[in-house]
């Protein structure tokens, strides 16, 4: 369907362990998403909810292959991002609730979530915005002499922005060691790939910057494994910055808002074939690495840890109204 | 003030590049980054050989991509480095004003207080050099407007000499102001200046009659204002704000209660500017000091045209101030 997928020709080594961790983190995402849109309808969880169910393979798949001293940074549609990362899912939901307990203390929600702990930068809700911030993590990195990858991810509406051009533009120029993802699901919003690009191959845009680049199937986690360990691979040893672009598809409106009045019900069908769980469970038991109880202990585990997040945050608590005006200003450095 | 401390005579401009020297001697991990400021020399001429003292890692060339570069000093900031990032002209400022206003003001908010963003962004503003309409702004008030950032404006030889060395020592996001039609004017700095807070205002010049308070361009001017309305009789106190946010309204009122009288003067449009919340601030906070009501000069509703008549029109001069004083005491 998306035509010239670039595949390394390095072999996948997938074993029993790896395999089943993938399918859990995939799995978790999915399932903690479906349990935020439930709580979303019970108003326990409001303002912005964007869902990244479709796209699981994208996160799991590029994420393999950073380190923890890594930087990355994403967009508003970043749950799974923040749960692969390994950011306490308590404190995610808790987040999600805006409870003072959550990994942004409440204070950014769905669309902004934060761990320095793990480099995790947000949770950036203007469409671009933090490339530039990206190829600044990494001129700090090499400023530094920090042999560090900055990951960064967004959407194709985000390739259209003025701040694409810039941010590609200076980390090529720079020679700055960011990886670029660009999880292309084909709407920016609601409008769709052909009506936004002049050239709708996305990885073309790269060539004027000089930038080496490579396009995926998104929905296909051992696709994504391949071409991302080879895009980290080279931005980890050259230290400059690659273009990774990752075809994939939302299954779900944009936001709890979208009347979805721009698809049709029988491409999402058409796309929901290619589910990146479904593609990557079939892979494992093809390959006897999955045993139907070792998926009924995984679906479990995640129902319990699911469960024990939503009871962090529900028994979470409001921060007082008299520290409103925190985090505008740093406090002030004791002498 | 009056003290027999060694003074040297030093141009506005020189006063700024020697702060950007200091600067990049006292700390290694700061660089300077701009339109042209390297190989050119920088817009203005401020950076000229810095290039040659520092190498091209610490003063370094971009391509025009305001959002992009300041958002890139953004970034580095939170990557552990102290960017200088200068914007030729507060005029292009807001092509980088997303970057600014959505994250150097938001990050340590939006992350619950783990993310601070110590960049400091030098922006050359102001009026009076006939460049017309899209070059002679004079936007301070939009950049206070936000919550999050810390703005300053460089109104003297004193804090152009010292004043980023402050600014590079904050936790969070620095605009820095400095006034193009000043580069040339020379004036006199301590030979041992001492390093300046960025927290309060300050009384340039002590009077008991009326308290001009203003900021920027408009400190010289009103200087020389109160020079003028000496040789009249009047004690004209001069109060450089020196921070439009967040304001010392405590120099302020101190000012204001002393005198029983105050005229804001500023370059902006006067429309929802600095003067009005200053206005706005002394009418909350002690009305019952005032003999008068406060009084206002700023920029007039108008873009800036390029005829000099009109343009020194569009903004308050000294004339203005005297005038402007007098009838604030009805001395005429």
């Amino acid at each position: 369907m998306m035509g010239n997928e670039v595949l390394t020709t390095d072999a996948l080594q997938i074993d029993r362990e790896l395999g089943q961790q993938l399918l859990y983190q995939m799995m978790m995402v999915r399932r903690f998403e479906e349990k935020s849109a439930e709580l979303y309808t019970k108003e326990k969880i409001r303002g912005f909810l964007h869902l990244y169910i479709g796209e699981e393979a994208v996160a799991a798949g590029v994420m393999h292959y950073l380190k923890p001293e890594d930087n990355i940074l994403c967009t508003y549609r970043e749950h799974g991002q923040a749960i692969i990362r390994g950011i306490d899912l308590g404190a995610i939901m808790a987040e999600l609730y805006g409870k003072q307990e959550g990994c942004s203390k409440g204070r950014g929600g769905s669309m902004h979530l934060f761990d320095t702990k793990t480099k995790f930068y947000g949770g950036n809700a203007i469409v671009a915005g933090h490339l530039p911030l990206a190829v600044g993590l990494a001129l700090a990195d090499k400023k530094m002499k920090r042999k560090q990858v900055t990951c960064c991810f967004f959407g194709e509406g985000a390739a259209a922005e003025g701040e694409f051009h810039e941010a590609m533009n200076l980390a090529s120029l720079w020679q700055v060691p960011v990886l670029f993802v660009c999880e292309n699901n084909l709407y920016a919003m609601g409008t769709a790939l052909q009506y936004t690009h002049a050239v709708t191959d996305l990885k073309t845009k790269a060539l004027g910057y000089g930038m080496p680049s490579a396009s995926v199937d998104g929905m296909d986690l051992t696709a994504v494994l391949k071409a991302a360990k080879q895009a980290i691979k080279t931005v980890r040893e050259s230290g400059k910055p690659f273009f990774l672009v990752c075809n994939t598809y939302r299954f779900r409106a944009h936001s709890m808002f979208d009347a979805e009045l721009y698809r049709e019900k029988a491409e999402v069908d058409e796309w929901k074939k290619r589910d990146p769980i479904l593609q990557f469970t079939k892979y494992l038991r093809d390959h006897a690495l999955l045993s139907d109880d070792e998926l009924k202990k995984t679906e479990n585990r995640i129902e319990k840890e699911i469960q024990t997040a939503v009871d962090f945050a529900e028994a979470g608590t409001w921060e007082p109204l008299d520290q409103l005006t925190r985090f505008v200003y740093s406090d002030p450095v004791k002498p | 003030m009056g003290e027999t401390t060694a003074t040297m005579k030093i141009t506005y401009r020189e006063a700024l590049k020697q702060s950007i020297r200091d600067a990049l001697h006292q700390d290694e991990r700061a660089f300077l980054l701009g339109e042209d400021v390297g190989r050119y020399g920088g817009a203005f001429a401020v950076s000229k050989g810095l290039l040659k003292e520092f190498g091209p890692d610490r003063i370094m060339d971009v391509p025009l991509s305001e959002s992009g570069f300041v958002g890139a000093g953004i970034g580095a900031a939170v990557g552990g480095m102290r960017p200088i990032v200068e914007v030729m002209t507060i005029n292009f400022g807001l092509l980088a004003f997303d970057q600014i206003a959505n994250n150097a003001a938001t990050l340590l908010h939006m992350s619950g207080g783990q993310i601070n963003v110590p960049v400091v962004i030098r922006m050359g503003c102001g009026i009076g050099r006939q460049l017309a309409a899209q070059h002679s702004h004079s936007w301070e008030p939009l950049f206070a407007h936000i919550p999050g950032l810390k703005v300053v404006s460089v109104g003297t030889h004193e804090d152009a000499r010292s004043m980023l060395l402050a600014a590079l020592k904050e936790p969070d996001p620095v605009i820095l102001f400095e006034y193009t039609a000043m580069l040339n004017l020379e004036g006199e700095t301590s030979t041992d200046f001492q390093p300046v807070d960025l927290t309060h205002a300050k009384i340039r010049r002590v009077g008991k009659d009326v308290s001009i308070i203003t900021y920027g361009a408009g400190v010289y001017k009103s200087l020389q204002a109160a020079e003028a309305l000496a040789q009249a009789g009047i004690g004209a106190e001069v109060v450089d704000l020196r921070v439009l946010r967040p304001l010392d309204d405590k120099t302020v009122m101190a000012s204001v209660s002393k005198t029983h009288r105050a005229l804001i003067v500023e370059e902006a449009w006067q429309s929802v500017s600095i003067s009005s919340e200053v206005s706005a601030r002394i009418t909350e906070q002690c009305f019952y000091e005032l003999d008068a009501p406060v009084r206002r000069l700023g920029g007039v509703e108008v873009p800036i045209p390029y005829p000099k008549h009109l343009e020194d029109g569009s903004i308050p001069q000294q004339e203005q101030i005297v005038s402007a004083t007098k009838k604030l005491l009805q001395h005429d």
